[in-house]
């Protein structure tokens, strides 16, 4: 605005047109919104008029939360800690880098049966999955089945890019920390047959549809994986290649193997859970995981015990809201309480202070 | 042609001597010569040569304006560079730089920069835009057109502005604008002058003399511009509006020395003048003008300031936080480093990272994603919601003002909320309080008063008819016949249709205004038809016939009573007594003039005494004939014939005046107006109506005040005065000399030679205070002495009375001297107008030794009439808190009558004064009256709690105790105090004693003093000042204050340009600080507030998430939506809160202007307030980042599925956050949320959906669509946001039930009750009544709606018996009615409107406002009016109602008993529980007495 200094104020500055002459007026328009007027819902926050909403809140989230917390406690959930730190596990013979592979078998009990579809997770504890660099370690590319990606993955994927001149794949930190226990289950008949019956599980479905059909692919071709990745080299610490990871199921091989799909999904929190297999549910009227006693089998690859990390494996059926959380049905019933008793607060300062209220109006 | 004196073509053989001058000096010559190089080959210049002329003189500025800071080019880096230099910009620049970096970006690099960019973008967008409006108005400047001389044509053809080139010939006509700066070569006057006027440069609207070039005014024919072939010396451009110095140098080596009387400068309006040609010296930006016009400082508003400083908190917090995250990664980093950990992610080498390494890395990192806690849409929102505000603010339909069909303008687009906040105010007086026209109400000649109650009356009716305006047929005359003779006159103007004038009180006559005389100075027709007072119009009439009969005889006026004479000689004074100049309004408008032949003010003694030969009889030659103005008729004087025809002419008139003046005499003046109405038109010759213009508005009023006793100046040149008057004709004065006005001396005074008597005679004019001092002492003795005596006391008494109406009163006063005194005289005063050293000091004794012995002639009373509402506006504003003080450049007489006017001071309160003539007297004073303060103010609470004790109901209590702890008292300092006072020693002192005052005046202050008083307020007072002023001598003033305010339309434009905001009156004041700068104070205060918890809450969840993730500065949050959280999903809903807000309504504001100091206290937006937000802000982000944690933890949730939710978790809380801040819901905030709520799943799935490998890291792909299918999700979505705003909202609740704000009341009672219909609010806008107490009681009427609301009926019904008697009785005096109201009453007032429902109180808020009534009347009592007359008004019974209450037993007894004024006084000040104010004077109660009566 600087320098305006100027005529056109001085040639405006006077009346506006000639005498007679229709003047156009500097008057500005009479509308509600330039005049500021538009009809507007003025609420007053008093406790006359904000307790009602402190009652809807508690009428709302009390049984919200009876509902949520029901459902979680019909959740049937079992976990096994596997990490053989106590030397009492039969996993702690495992702790020892020397005994590779080590196979470890861990006994339990299921005191009810679960019904339906039950899911087995395997679930690692601090292990920051989440940890800035580790999250950047990958080449989302390269695991769609980019080819030129595939040869030459990202600059992320340092320092597991390449590996003896040979392009990674798939590449990155994230894919080369895969989790590679193996999981078996057997149900003991019952307690004077020791004939253990393996519980079938489904490798297939744990991943998310999307990533298993959209965001991750094989390296396009009509040979076979392992021709599509011949020019590249397994992750370091993988001890097999990537086209071998399901030696049962050809499609479930390479980046679509859901396994590594589902590694891939970076957990948020230090303590977490993947889904490992699925047991479905029988069609007879069985139980899909009858009570009773069970043997996990566990091929003990993975080392958590140097960073004090754990392994745990979990079984559980799930809900129309996922697994079992209690928090979510507590918290309802907590808030709701609370509010509820808010209201009553200010129900009775409503009460007391109405008069005084009204007089301190008069006071402006 | 014109060429820098440095040019190497310069012609003549540059001398040593000159060649060192040069550098300070540019030449001008024609352009219409050939030029010098080329002279002696080529006589004839071709046009290629006149090109090649304009090729060299290209380095020279035309006159093009350009005040465009870009081209089209420019635009982009030179922008971008202005934008770097703020702070913030660099900042976020480097932040958006630091993602390039691999080993710290959290950021894709691109993505960074893309609010960055954003943010630079929509500046740059506003600065195109702005620099583009401005490059159109220099268009249309420049495309203005003016005639310039063609060498080509060899005539003045049309061209535009800009195509002006230095050295060109101009030629403007009468009320053209000047294109450049100008030498003033010819001028169609005869004398060479030419006016202008200064308004748009300097303000003052009066005219200024130009004179042509010495040299060329004495051509006789018309000046040719081809035979133009001197040279031009001159400075170089300067800035300098009041100097200029040059020569011009003529062909034949003349020389002639060329002052700023020869300069038309850029910019002004060419004045009273048919047409000039003058040589154009400076062009375009080298002008005066525009070199003057530096551009207006930056302000930066308080609020800004104060956010600025929570700003670097914040950083220091992000600091904090990232130090802490750092820190804690560099443990992290040696706790997981030797253990092999999968997730530890080597560097590229395989080596790993050091900790320390990576923990300024994560340092970093961290400042990057949690930059968002420095808002960097913060700026660009602000500036946004300041420009909508603006635009609000200037939309306001009640800012417009119609009679100028102006709005308020926002100069300033970035201080709308110091307009909240405001403490000072400093006014100008003169043009902001007063209208600055002057209106001649009362006069007293020799002692006997003549109180033109008609012309009161008259004046009181214009106002009113001004709001009737629209209804009242134009040609009204049937309705206003009966009001006066002058009525007819105006009607007769209006005919004539020269004169209305947009500054007129009149809406519909601006309307009519013409352009081309829309800028006449005091032409409204309020200021020019006096009614005169039917007394003094006949006595005038008797001397004037009786001197025509004998005029011949030897010692006319001797014949004359004592008492006509003077009569005569007052009317004389005041016509020829001053600087007037007479034009006429025919157009093009000229000086009326006849030329005699006489010559200059008398210069020698022997041209003395060849003058003053009795042989010579200076006749009244007048001529009506003669008025058309023409050279030659000038030259041949006036013929006999002409006289005699006039004579004759006159006796026809006298024959018509003769019988009705009889008329006047008995019953008023209804019945000339009939008999002279038909008189104009039939005049022989219509009479040319007259148009005076003065310097100072007051010297107008006087002549215009005269000319309505017939008694007309019609003509004044510099050595002669010419008077009309009915019978005697024209008298002309031989103007011997002028003494002009000066501030010291406070008077002027004029020397002539008395055309009847020969005598020569001192006319002096001045304040009264000075000319009673002056005055022939005379002896008690003789009869005559003693009668001079008494009608000294008499006047004396009426200036007084004068003075407490707040009229500006003179005082005209003669002397006659003898031929041997003025020989005498003269002498001294000839050497002393000769001598070198001195001379003013000379000058200035001299005329004091003529202006003694003065014979007292009468009195006058002006009116400088207060502005539409000024009183009431300064009454709200008080009770918004502010504190006003008034700086004028007047006297302290003048400017204490106007402060009593408006109300700035009371009658009743104490007023100290502070004159002092030293520097240790200044000091002494200043102590006194500290101690004086102070004493008083331990004594004041006392008297509080006695009335009290009284029997007044607690609601007075609180008022008294909040608002006036008995009246404090007022300040008033004359600018010599002043500079004393603002010394380094004494300017605490003074502060501490202006600060216990209510209000403070200072008069005689000139510019600097005003801005240095702002300044050291504002400095040491640490208070927020706005200054409002109208003239260039407030540009100083508002330029320093934190808001400058300027009035526009009423003198140029001087303080406008220098303004941040221009309203068109004082009153719109009102309405801009109390609503809109509350209003925008509130709004940006809870935005920033609002903005800073937002950020601080987002960051929060991003920080807390750090503990689970090793302080890695990983994010939960995808980066698109941490980039564009703030800029795009959650900036709406703020915005339109930040615009459209309003925590209480404009209603509301305005009747309880106490609301305006929770912005002066900051209460919105203060550290505490700020802290609090953060507090807050982190406890929210707990529970938004807790509640998903637990409810995910555990889970096979991959990190941004997490997040996600999170971040839609983090909008909803914001927008019920906002919800719970917003106090005012349209259907825009509705909107605005469901809009926010709409584009962030919409984004987020269209984000989601649209690409499976991009956005890496976080590759979101099917995230939303996942979520939405999660019933978990939306689980946490209710509960999250609900529970981190569960506390906010029972303490909002708590806080409006148990401890509400001032605020929260008003709203609350605005809620309860309706809006007033908006016709009464329109009225109420626009009528102003002439009674401000009727207004405040029509106001306490309008809002009766809120009463008829009320529940309680017993209450309502005792209001409804008390107010009709209460305020009939204010009504009965419309017009001068100063009753000194303390601010209690209004509040009473308004308790009473908006209180009553539901309320015991309002009887005693009654009982409040009726002693109030009650006081003034025994006061009136004082006055010799019988008391009966009084108990006759209608609030009598109110009275007896009263007294009949114990509490005011007593006062029956005053009524009756109490005569002494003095005892009154006491009375009063108990009654009114004020502490006893020895130092007020007796005049106040007076004067409030009489202004009954």
């Amino acid at each position: 605005m600087a320098m305006n200094y100027n005529a056109k104020d001085e040639v405006d500055g006077g009346p506006p047109g000639a005498p007679g002459g229709t003047t156009k007026t500097r008057r500005p328009d009479n509308t509600a919104f330039k005049q500021q007027r538009l009809p507007a819902w003025q609420p007053f926050l008093t406790a006359g008029t904000v307790l009602p909403t402190f009652f809807i809140i508690g009428l709302i989230f009390i049984p919200i939360g009876i509902g949520i917390f029901v459902t979680s406690n019909n959740i049937r959930e079992i976990e096994i800690d596997y990490t053989g730190i106590e030397p009492s596990s039969p996993c702690n013979k495992c702790l020892s880098p020397v005994s590779t592979p080590c196979i470890c078998t861990i006994n339990f009990t299921l005191e009810k049966s679960f019904e339906g579809n039950v899911f087995m997770y395997y679930g690692l504890s601090n292990f920051y999955q989440n940890h800035r660099r580790y999250v950047k370690s990958r080449d989302d590319s390269q695991l769609n089945g980019d080819r030129s990606a595939l040869l030459n993955p990202s600059k992320e994927c340092e320092p597991y890019r390449r590996n003896e001149d040979k392009p990674i794949a798939p590449c990155g930190a994230i894919a080369n920390s895969m989790f590679n226990d193996t999981l078996e289950l057997f149900l003991v008949a019952n307690e004077s047959d020791p004939t253990l019956t393996l519980i079938p599980l489904k490798r297939k479905g744990i991943a998310w549809w999307t990533d298993k059909n959209v965001k991750f692919r094989n390296p396009p071709g009509t040979e076979s994986l392992k021709e599509r990745f011949k020019d590249t080299t397994n992750p370091v610490n993988w001890l097999k290649p990537v086209y071998e990871l399901d030696p049962e199921d050809e499609d479930n091989n390479g980046f679509i193997n859901e396994d590594f799909i589902v590694w891939m999904r970076t957990a948020a929190l230090p303590t977490f859970r993947k889904l490992y297999r699925l047991i479905e549910r029988k069609n007879d009227l069985h139980p899909t995981l009858p009570a009773g006693r069970y043997y996990l089998n566990i091929t003990y690859n993975y080392p958590v015990h140097s960073f004090d990390g754990r392994k745990r494996m979990i079984l559980s059926t799930v809900s129309w809201m996922g697994g079992k959380n209690p928090f979510l049905g507590i918290a309802y019933i907590t808030i709701g309480s609370i509010s509820f008793l808010l209201g009553v607060v200010l129900l009775v300062i409503n009460h007391k202070y109405r008069n005084s209220n009204n007089t301190a109006d008069i006071t402006i | 042609m014109q060429r820098e004196s440095e040019s190497t073509e310069e012609p003549e053989p540059p001398g040593r001597r000159r060649r060192r001058r040069e550098g300070r000096t540019r030449t001008v010559r024609s352009n219409l010569l050939p030029p010098p190089s080329a002279e002696d080959s080529v006589a004839g210049a071709t046009k290629g040569e006149r090109l090649q002329r304009l090729g060299c003189v290209q380095h020279v500025a035309d006159n093009r304006l350009k005040t465009t800071k870009y081209t089209l080019l420019s635009f982009l880096p030179k922008n971008l560079f202005e934008q770097f230099h703020r702070l913030a910009n660099v900042y976020f620049v480097f932040i958006a730089l630091l993602n390039f970096v691999p080993a710290v970006n959290a950021f894709q690099p691109g993505l960074a920069l893309a609010p960055v960019l954003f943010i630079l973008a929509v500046t740059a967008f506003k600065d195109l835009w702005e620099d583009y409006s401005r490059y159109r108005s220099d268009h249309e400047i420049n495309h203005l057109g003016c005639l310039v001389f063609s060498r080509e044509e060899k005539k003045y053809v049309n061209r535009f502005w800009k195509e002006i080139h230095v050295g060109d010939f101009v030629r403007l006509r009468c009320n053209e604008i000047i294109p450049a700066d100008i030498l003033l070569l010819s001028s169609s006057d005869p004398d060479g002058l030419c006016h202008i006027e200064t308004a748009n440069l300097d303000g003052e609207t009066n005219l200024k003399r130009r004179q042509v070039v010495r040299g060329f005014s004495e051509l006789v024919s018309e000046f040719n511009p081809l035979t133009f072939t001197s040279v031009i010396e001159c400075e170089k451009p300067n800035n300098d509006l009041t100097r200029f110095r040059g020569c011009i140098i003529h062909d034949n080596g003349k020389k002639a020395g060329l002052y700023k009387e020869n300069l038309l400068l850029r910019g002004c309006t060419i004045r009273n003048t048919e047409a000039v040609v003058g040589i154009v010296i400076y062009a375009g930006h080298e002008t005066k003008a525009l070199l003057n016009n530096s551009g207006p400082r930056y302000k930066r508003s308080q609020l800004e300031r104060q956010m600025n400083c929570d700003v670097l908190w914040c950083v220091l917090l992000l600091v904090c936080m990232s130090l802490f995250s750092a820190v804690g990664h560099g443990l992290w980093m040696q706790r997981y480093q030797d253990k092999k950990a999968l997730f530890d992610v080597p560097e590229s080498d395989g080596s790993s990272l050091s900790p320390v390494t990576a923990a300024v890395y994560s340092f970093l990192t961290m400042i990057i994603v949690l930059q968002v806690l420095i808002p960097i849409s913060l700026y660009v929102s602000i500036e946004i919601v300041k420009v909508c505000q603006v635009y609000f603010i200037n939309q306001d339909i009640e800012l417009y003002d119609e009679e100028t069909d102006s709005q308020l303008q926002c100069r300033a687009l970035n201080i709308t909320e110091d307009l909240g906040q405001i403490q000072y105010i400093f006014s100008d007086k003169t043009g902001t309080l007063t209208e600055n026209k002057m209106v001649f109400r009362r006069c007293t000649v020799s002692g006997i008063e003549y109180s033109h109650d008609a012309n009161a009356q008259r004046l009181a009716r214009y106002q009113e008819a001004d709001s009737e305006e629209e209804e009242v047929p134009r040609g009204g005359s049937s309705q206003r016949g009966s009001i006066g003779s002058h009525q007819s006159i105006r009607i007769l103007h209006r005919s004539q249709s020269t004169k209305s004038y947009w500054r007129t009180g009149s809406r519909a006559e601006a309307k009519r205004a013409s352009v081309l005389s829309k800028h006449t100075a005091f032409s409204s027709p309020m200021e020019k038809d006096i009614t005169p007072d039917p007394k003094l119009l006949e006595k005038v009439n008797e001397c004037d016939k009786y001197l025509a009969i004998s005029r011949h005889q030897e010692h006319p006026l001797a014949q004359l009573s004592p008492e006509l004479s003077d009569v005569f000689d007052f009317f004389i004074a005041l016509t020829i007594c001053n600087t007037v100049v007479v034009t006429s309004p025919d157009q093009p408008r000229q000086k009326v003039r006849v030329r005699f032949e006489l010559k200059s003010p008398v210069k020698t003694i022997e041209d003395f005494l060849r003058r003053f030969t009795p042989s010579r009889l200076t006749s009244g030659c007048s001529s009506i004939g003669s008025l058309a103005t023409n050279k030659s008729s000038h030259k041949s004087g006036c013929s006999f014939m002409s006289t005699l025809s006039n004579d004759s002419m006159l006796f026809r008139l006298e024959e018509r005046l003769g019988q009705p003046t009889p008329a006047i005499a008995s019953n008023g003046y209804s019945s000339p107006a009939d008999s002279w109405e038909p008189e104009y038109p039939q005049e022989p010759q219509p009479k040319q109506e007259l148009r005076f213009e003065a310097e100072s508005p007051d010297e107008a009023a006087l002549v215009y005040a005269a000319k309505a006793y017939n008694c007309a100046l019609v003509d004044r040149l510099h050595d002669q005065v010419s008077v009309e008057l009915p019978h005697l004709g024209r008298l002309t004065f031989e103007l011997l000399h002028t003494l002009g006005f000066d501030s010291i001396r406070k008077r002027m005074s004029v020397v002539i030679r008395h055309p009847l008597t020969d005598e020569i005679n001192v006319y002096t004019k001045g304040a009264d205070s000075v000319v009673m001092d002056l005055l022939l002492p005379c002896s008690s003795d003789d009869a005559r002495g003693q009668h001079q005596n008494k009608i000294r006391s008499k006047t004396q008494n009426y200036l007084n009375l004068y003075a407490m109406e707040g009229l500006r009163t003179l005082c005209i006063a003669k002397r006659v001297l003898s031929k041997e005194e003025y020989a005498c005289w003269l002498q001294s005063h000839l050497e002393a107008e000769s001598s070198v050293d001195n001379r003013e000091e000379l000058l200035f004794q001299s005329a004091i030794r003529l202006e003694t012995n003065l014979h007292l002639l009468g009195a006058t009373g002006i009116e400088d009439r207060l502005q539409d509402g000024v009183p009431e506006t300064i009454t709200k504003l008080r009770q918004a808190g502010l504190q006003i003080w008034v700086l004028t450049g007047d006297k302290q007489e003048t400017a204490i009558n106007i402060a009593y006017a408006c109300k700035l001071l009371d009658h009743d309160e104490e007023v100290i004064t502070l004159n002092a003539e030293s520097q240790e007297a200044c000091a002494a004073l200043l102590d006194q009256c500290l101690h004086h303060v102070q004493s008083r103010g331990s004594y004041t609470p006392e008297k509080t709690e006695s009335c009290v004790n009284v029997g007044f109901s607690s609601l007075y209590l609180a008022s008294a105790t909040s608002t006036v702890s008995g009246p404090s008292p007022s300040l008033v300092i004359d600018g010599r105090s002043l500079a004393y006072a603002l010394d380094k020693n004494l300017e605490d002192k003074f502060l501490f004693l202006a600060k216990q005052c209510r209000s403070v005046l200072c008069c005689r202050s000139t510019p600097l003093q005003k801005s240095m008083v702002v300044k050291l307020v504002r400095s040491k007072l640490k208070a927020m000042t706005l200054a409002i002023g109208d003239g260039a001598n407030d540009v100083s003033m508002i330029q320093v204050a934190d808001v400058g305010v300027g009035i526009s339309g009423q003198e140029g434009m001087q303080a406008v340009m220098a303004s941040d905001f221009a309203v068109p009156r004082f009153r719109y004041l009102e309405r801009l600080l109390i609503v809109h700068g509350h209003w925008c104070y509130s709004r940006l205060a809870n935005m920033v507030l609002y903005f800073f918890y937002k950020n601080t809450m987002f960051v929060g969840l991003l920080f807390w998430f750090q503990f689970y993730c090793g302080f890695s500065a990983s994010a939960m949050i995808d980066q698109w939506y941490l980039i564009f959280f703030n800029l795009l999903f959650s900036s709406l809903p703020q915005l339109v809160t930040g615009v459209l807000d309003k925590n209480v309504p404009a209603h509301v504001l305005l009747l309880k202007p106490q609301l305006y100091k929770s912005g002066q206290n900051r209460e919105e937006y203060r550290p505490r307030a700020f802290w609090l937000n953060m507090v807050d802000a982190a406890f929210q982000s707990l529970i938004c980042f807790f509640i998903p944690y637990l409810a995910y933890y555990d889970s096979d949730v991959d990190m941004f599925t997490w997040g996600t939710p999170i971040t839609a978790i983090a909008l909803f809380t914001f927008l019920l956050h906002l919800g719970i801040e917003t106090k005012t819901w349209t259907w825009l905030n509705w909107t605005a949320c469901v809009f926010s709520i709409f584009l962030f799943f919409t984004v987020a799935l269209i984000y989601n959906a649209s690409c499976a490998t991009c956005y890496p890291p976080s590759n979101p792909y099917w995230t939303m669509q996942a979520l939405l299918g999660d019933p978990v999700f939306y689980l946490i979505c209710l509960i999250a946001p609900i529970t981190a705003l569960l506390p906010r909202l029972f303490f909002r609740a708590l806080q409006g039930s148990l401890f509400p704000t001032q605020l929260q009341l008003a709203r609350q009672s605005a809620k309860k009750y309706p809006k007033k219909p908006e016709t009464t609010k329109e009225t109420l806008a626009q009528k102003h009544f002439p009674g401000d107490t009727k207004t405040e009681l029509s106001e306490g009427m309008n809002t009766s709606p809120f009463e008829t609301l009320s529940k309680d009926c017993a209450s309502e019904a005792s209001q409804h018996t008390q107010q009709p008697s209460c305020s009939p009785k204010t009504n009965r005096e419309p017009s001068t009615v100063d009753i000194s109201v303390p601010l209690r009453e209004d509040t009473v007032l308004e308790d009473l409107g908006a209180q009553a429902p539901g309320s015991s109180r309002p009887d005693e808020a009654v009982l409040e406002a009726c002693p109030e009534n009650s006081k003034r009347k025994p006061t009136s009592s004082s006055q010799e009016a019988p008391l009966p007359s009084l108990f006759n008004l209608p609030s009598f019974s109110s009275l007896n109602w009263i007294s009949s209450l114990s509490l005011v037993s007593g006062l029956g007894s005053v009524l009756q008993l109490s005569r002494s004024s003095l005892q009154m006084d006491k009375q009063d000040g108990e009654f009114l529980s004020t502490p006893p104010q020895p130092d007020q004077d007796l005049h106040g109660l007076q004067g409030q007495a009489t202004d009954y009566f």
